[in-house]
């Protein structure tokens, strides 16, 4: 299917197989399976190997971080990829295609506050502004913005969970799939922002010139997908 | 010592410089070897002339105050200067109008994105030709571009302007639900596309047929498949966009086209036919252009027109890739 050297002119295909970019982590494993359940074969994949780059007959998976898959699909250095939502909204400027809702992963970004606490509330109402921990800085500053209120943001990299049981801001913006995590740390949502699913998204160029493929997988996973 | 220079600005070291004036050299050529004559027109203009783009993608991004306290702007794009230019200068010349140009423009960028402050384009704008022949010559002289640039596997997307904004007026999608769905459209998220239509409250049939028009890309069957979608709006777009097709096989300058229902440029001053340019080795899009042909009016003068630019650091970026690519290919073949 690629287009001989020394041809000129003629629709140009991108030559190789389509790169698809796979999400470690909370979702690798719903995303292997349904990949398998579309005709993807991922066995290569499975294991414990440590490669990053497992070749298929028709597809070359690269697996990294679920916030890394945006960077990748948007420089073109994968062709197509499966992230969270809540990804694609923290990082809301990279100019990827959002092709299809995925159904699985799914979880909600929330507000969360201490059980039974009045921080959250006592700071708005004393201080004018609430101090709220996160490692989503974009999503929560625009979620506040949007209802009109004011925050002090804090970004912070691992557990968001330990910033208000020691002091450090009022509440947390996170991401909670069972909600255990909160409970254990004797927090509770306060507020529901917007609920997250895995996605796939294309890169802007691979969707325009190898449309055939990308259409082909995108039909397949959304057949996979509401099975 | 290191001083430093703003992000998104850089320095071309002679290497890079000969390459790049190698480059430049090519395309103006093509240029002149079609008629349009080398134009330039200052970096620094009155901010109220720039801003007749109209729309907040081709406002200046950088405005200062001069000696006197007017307000003064860096160019954005070479479009509204030379409309501006054309205006002024050859209000009576004989049309059509054929110029040309190689220039920086100045944008806002997003931090850490390695976006560019200030970068060159080079590009051309036909005045008072107007429909499918005037577009045609225009994708012409850019395919000829191409071929100079050594892009010989660079696509050209076609599209049309006005098939959405067409599409829900016909829907009778107003007001904030209309923006909604120009703005999942614009951004080309799909999922979000479906829930804002669904917000907007029009059927079944109508999602699907705005749905199934955004990934609606291809060779000259996707005409038929549009036609199939059907609607006053889809027919009429379809015919305009044949019309191009058409004229574009007739120059012989089709093979590399690909026609794009999903396509949409965010500068507002375009109308009807637009495109983008795409190379299979680089990610990004290396250019773009289409018809303006309400927008000279918003400067007195009423006559159709079409150009294109090119990001010409990203023509670069895309030659040097498809250099390596011949380079592997070649050693593959021996």
């Amino acid at each position: 299917m690629s287009s001989e050297p020394g041809v000129i002119g003629g629709p140009s295909h991108p030559e190789g197989p389509l790169t698809l970019a796979v999400p470690r982590g909370a979702l690798f494993g719903e995303t292997l399976d349904l990949l398998d359940a579309a005709g993807v074969d991922t066995a290569p994949a499975r294991g414990d190997s440590r490669s990053l780059i497992f070749h298929t007959d028709e597809m070359t998976l690269v697996t990294m971080r679920p916030s890394d898959v945006p960077t990748y699909v948007e420089a073109g250095a994968a062709d197509v990829g499966i992230t969270g939502k809540d990804v694609l909204l923290e990082q809301s400027d990279r100019v990827v295609y959002e092709l299809l809702d995925l159904g699985y992963g799914k979880c909600r970004m929330v507000l969360a506050g201490r059980r039974g606490d009045q921080r959250l509330g006592e700071s708005q109402r004393r201080l004018g502004m609430m101090r709220i921990a996160t490692k989503y800085p974009r999503i929560a500053e625009r979620y506040f913005e949007d209802t009109g209120r004011q925050i002090e943001l804090i970004e912070v990299k691992g557990s968001v969970e330990l910033a208000p049981l020691i002091g450090l801001g009022d509440g947390i913006v996170d991401l909670v799939a069972t909600g255990r995590t909160l409970a254990e740390n004797d927090l509770e949502v306060r507020e529901e922002i917007v609920d997250c699913t895995a996605r796939l998204v294309a890169n802007r160029v691979a969707h325009k010139l190898r449309a055939a493929e990308v259409d082909d997988l995108t039909a397949r996973l959304r057949v996979a997908s509401r099975a | 010592m290191i001083h430093p220079i703003p992000p998104g600005t850089r320095d071309v070291l002679p290497d890079e410089m000969r390459e790049l004036r190698r480059l430049n050299r090519r395309l103006i050529e093509v240029f002149e070897g079609a008629g349009y004559g080398e134009v330039a027109t200052p970096a620094i203009e009155y901010d109220e002339v720039l801003s007749r783009g109209d729309r907040p993608s081709s406002a200046s991004a950088y405005r200062f105050f001069d000696e006197n306290g007017d307000l003064l702007a860096l160019r954005s794009d070479m479009t509204v200067p030379i409309a501006r230019l054309v205006t002024t200068r050859f209000a009576d010349a004989p049309l059509p109008l054929r110029l040309c140009y190689l220039a920086s423009a100045y944008r806002a960028v997003a931090p850490q994105r390695g976006e560019m402050r200030e970068f060159v384009q080079a590009g051309i704008e036909l005045i008072g030709a107007p429909g499918a022949e005037g577009t045609a010559e225009v994708i012409g002289v850019l395919e000829a571009a191409l071929d100079a640039a050594g892009l010989d596997r660079a696509v050209i997307g076609l599209g049309h302007a006005d098939l959405y904004r067409q599409l829900l007026a016909e829907f009778g999608v107003e007001g904030e639900a209309r923006e909604a769905v120009l703005g999942r459209l614009a951004t080309h998220d799909l999922v979000g596309l479906e829930a804002a239509l669904a917000e907007a409250g029009i059927g079944d049939p109508a999602i699907e047929a705005c749905v199934a028009l955004s990934q609606l890309r291809g060779g000259a069957e996707v005409l038929e498949r549009a036609r199939e979608i059907g609607g006053d709006t889809v027919q009429r777009t379809t015919a305009r966009l044949q019309a191009t097709y058409e004229a574009l096989v007739a120059a012989g300058t089709a093979d590399r086209v690909q026609i794009d229902f999903g396509l949409l440029r965010d500068l507002g001053y375009y109308s009807g036919t637009i495109f983008e340019i795409y190379d299979p080795a680089v990610g990004h899009v290396l250019g773009g252009g289409g018809r303006y042909d309400g927008f000279l009016a918003k400067f007195g003068l009423d006559l159709p027109a079409a150009g294109f630019s090119l990001y010409l650091e990203r023509v670069h970026v895309a030659q040097m890739e498809e250099e390596s690519r011949r380079r592997q290919r070649a050693a593959a073949d021996v």
